[in-house]
């Protein structure tokens, strides 16, 4: 896999957003680089979805510019957006799969609409997502009303993985999950970064899931980017919002090791 | 990029060789396919099959599971199969695609032809029980809670009814001005118009009087509230039972029927006599405009001989209908409601079941009426 560390997938400059004359974001400045797992985290309300969404082109922004896979947002024509819709995958929050279509045709839905494969192989890729994030085949027939919280994510993530694409958008996947469904959970992303080189941009609030699968680690606050890093760099940080974060009561120190991926991923990439 | 570069095959001593190259991706995966199906369906006889990848440039899970797929059909035929020239950055995927059955097992439930059609017949029949029996089932738990409201007045949501009293009876008040007027207006118009010809325009009065009064305002108004306000009682009741927000108000110890269900059906009941009264009223100017200006009957005329073709017994018969039908309608509306399950679909079948059903039923209750009134001789 072509993996130059150098080269960023998104760069977002100077962004402002605002909401009813308050302004959420002010000066967001950040690259995802191609190949990392960027995680996300900050205060709630902080503006982590509002930034998720302004870059997925859900909102619209004040100020700056979001460039994605080469392709500068705000300037594009309707094909050239389009072609980088494709090639992005967004995970949402509650999973938003398409409550009257089965998990199987939800995840065949952007299959069908993009690339018009015969339906045989259609199907049989929409199967092959869903074993590739852990589900059993037989959950193809199943409609989103019947599966667990767990299974729903896992059904969403199969779908915003149907193109196979080059940035992969996570808020807040591990929420609401089982800590053996998110360890699972970060175990599935990490195999998809090594098998895929995917780059991921995860908001997450799950301290086990940042130390596990995170490159770099970006904290939002007060509408900018406080800090980012290797988890090494938050944990060295004076920022008073990180440090209770990440040496406060919930962020267990020496009860659980945890490996710090930051450390063993560098080793095996020089 | 020609489809022929992606894949190319020779026969070698020991078996069949293919050679893939470019790129076996999403984009390219359309013109593969065949490609590599030709290959599966030619080469029938071959024993060994090697497929070189070197010269792949890129591979994504598209290009893979065909690759996959591929070995797994000469594989089943009883061929040995060997992919060559994998590189290590590639293996991973290889692996994790492999893993996959990529199969569904056989639907056991699926049935065709004349059983099929013989089970959607059954289904609807059980169908048609159980909404007779849900009804019932709506209509006691209404009681109950209805009676112990009388019991304990204070539990009683007045806030919530005249919110939705305001939604159903005020708001609605414009629409259902405009519809019945003209609805009086075009009987008029339609009766002057026939009445003239044996020069009986005068009994247009009479026509417009009983038929408004008597069956159609009541009957239009029904309508109307069955498909503007049934409709919308189904769709918040629907979207909370999606939501779990009927289940969250059962943990809490509250009777979902007595906190959502009774102040709807109530401000139906109030509701629907007042607008029906309305609308009468309205419709019957329609008709008194149109006999003016069309007919040249004179208001003056027209209220004389309203008031000798029809009394109050006429007006009472009409209004006392208005209150079950809106019984029904909110029976209906909720039933449907509370039956919606998780997915939107759901939502937007039982919505529409609501509103024709409620109409249906509503234009039922009006012939038992016609029924009881004929027998007792109103
Ligand atoms: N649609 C909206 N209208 C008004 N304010 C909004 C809207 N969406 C988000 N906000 C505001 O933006 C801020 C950031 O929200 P959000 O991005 O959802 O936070 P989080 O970091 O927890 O994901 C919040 O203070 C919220 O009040
Ligand atoms: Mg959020």
């Amino acid at each position: 896999m072509p993996f130059r560390s150098d080269d960023s997938v998104i760069k977002v400059r100077d962004l402002a957003v605002d909401f009813a004359n308050r302004r959420v974001l002010n000066g967001v400045n950040l690259d995802l680089k191609r190949g990392e797992i960027l995680g996300f985290v900050g205060a709630s309300g902080a503006g982590k979805s509002v930034l998720t969404r302004t870059i997925i082109g859900l909102l619209p922004m004040q100020a700056g510019s979001i460039e994605v896979l080469g392709v500068e947002l705000s300037k594009a024509s309707q094909a050239e957006r389009q072609s980088v819709d494709r090639r992005w995958g967004v995970l949402f929050q509650q999973g938003a799969l398409f409550s009257s279509l089965t998990s199987g045709k939800n995840v065949e839905f952007p299959i069908r609409e993009y690339l018009r494969l015969s339906p045989k192989l259609t199907t049989e890729i929409a199967i092959s997502k869903l074993e590739m994030v852990g589900l059993k085949p037989d959950v193809y027939r199943n409609f989103p009303s019947e599966l667990s919280g767990g299974m729903i994510k896992r059904v969403a993530l199969a779908r915003a993985l149907a193109l196979d694409p080059e940035i992969l958008f996570l808020d807040e996947p591990t929420s609401g999950l089982d800590p053996i469904s998110a360890a699972e959970f970060d175990h599935l992303l990490l195999t998809l970064q090594e098998t895929l080189g995917i780059s991921v941009f995860m908001v997450t609030h799950d301290l086990d899931s940042l130390h596990r699968t995170c490159d770099r680690i970006a904290v939002l606050s007060e509408g900018k980017i406080a800090e980012i890093g290797n988890m090494d760099v938050m944990l060295a940080s004076k920022h008073p919002w990180l440090k209770e974060y990440f040496h406060g009561e919930r962020a267990h120190n020496n009860e659980i090791q945890v490996p710090v991926k930051g450390r063993r991923v560098t080793e095996k990439r020089v | 990029m020609t489809a022929g570069t992606l894949l190319s095959g020779q026969v070698t001593a020991g078996g069949l060789g293919l050679a893939a190259s470019g790129s076996w991706t999403a984009e390219h995966a359309r013109t593969l396919e065949p490609l590599i199906d030709h290959a599966t369906r030619t080469d029938t006889t071959v024993q060994r099959i090697i497929i070189d990848v070197t010269r792949i440039e890129r591979l994504d899970t598209y290009g893979a599971w065909l690759i996959e797929r591929t070995l797994r059909v000469w594989t089943e035929r009883g061929c040995d199969t060997r992919i060559v020239g994998l590189p290590d950055s590639y293996g991973n995927l290889f692996k994790k695609v492999r893993a996959g059955v990529g199969k569904l097992t056989p639907d056991k439930h699926k049935r065709t032809g004349i059983v099929a059609t013989l089970e959607s017949v059954g289904r609807t029949m059980t169908a048609v029980g159980n909404d007779l029996f849900t009804i019932f089932q709506i209509a006691g738990a209404l009681l109950v809670a209805f009676l112990s409201v009388v019991a304990h007045p204070r539990r009683f949501r007045f806030t919530s009814l005249i919110n939705h009293l305001e939604r159903v009876c005020w708001n609605a008040v414009p629409i259902i001005i405009l519809i019945t007027f003209l609805i009086g207006a075009i009987i008029a118009q339609q009766g002057i118009f026939h009445f003239r010809t044996f020069g009986a325009d005068i009994y247009v009065v009479d026509m417009v009087g009983v038929l408004v009064l008597r069956e159609l305002g009541v009957l239009i108004v029904c309508i109307m509230i069955a498909g503007r306000s049934g409709s919308a009682y189904t769709a918040e009741l629907g979207s909370m039972k999606m939501r779990e927000e009927i289940d969250a108000l059962r943990t809490m110890g509250f009777d979902p029927i007595e906190v959502l269900v009774l102040p709807r059906i109530l401000a139906l009941i109030i509701a629907v006599p007042i607008l029906a009264f309305i609308g009468a009223i309205a419709a019957l100017y329609g008709g008194g405009i149109v006999s003016w200006l069309y007919g040249g009957i004179d208001p003056k005329i027209f209220l004389s001989r309203l008031h000798e073709s029809i009394s109050i017994k006429t007006f009472a018969v009409g209004m006392i209908k208005a209150p079950f039908m809106a019984l029904i309608i909110g029976l209906v509306a909720c039933m449907e409601g509370l039956q919606v399950k998780g997915s939107a679909e759901s939502l937007g079948a039982k919505t529409t079941d609501s509103v024709v059903k409620s109409i249906f039923l509503v234009i039922v209750i009006d012939g038992l009426f016609a029924v009881f009134f004929a027998s007792i001789g109103v």
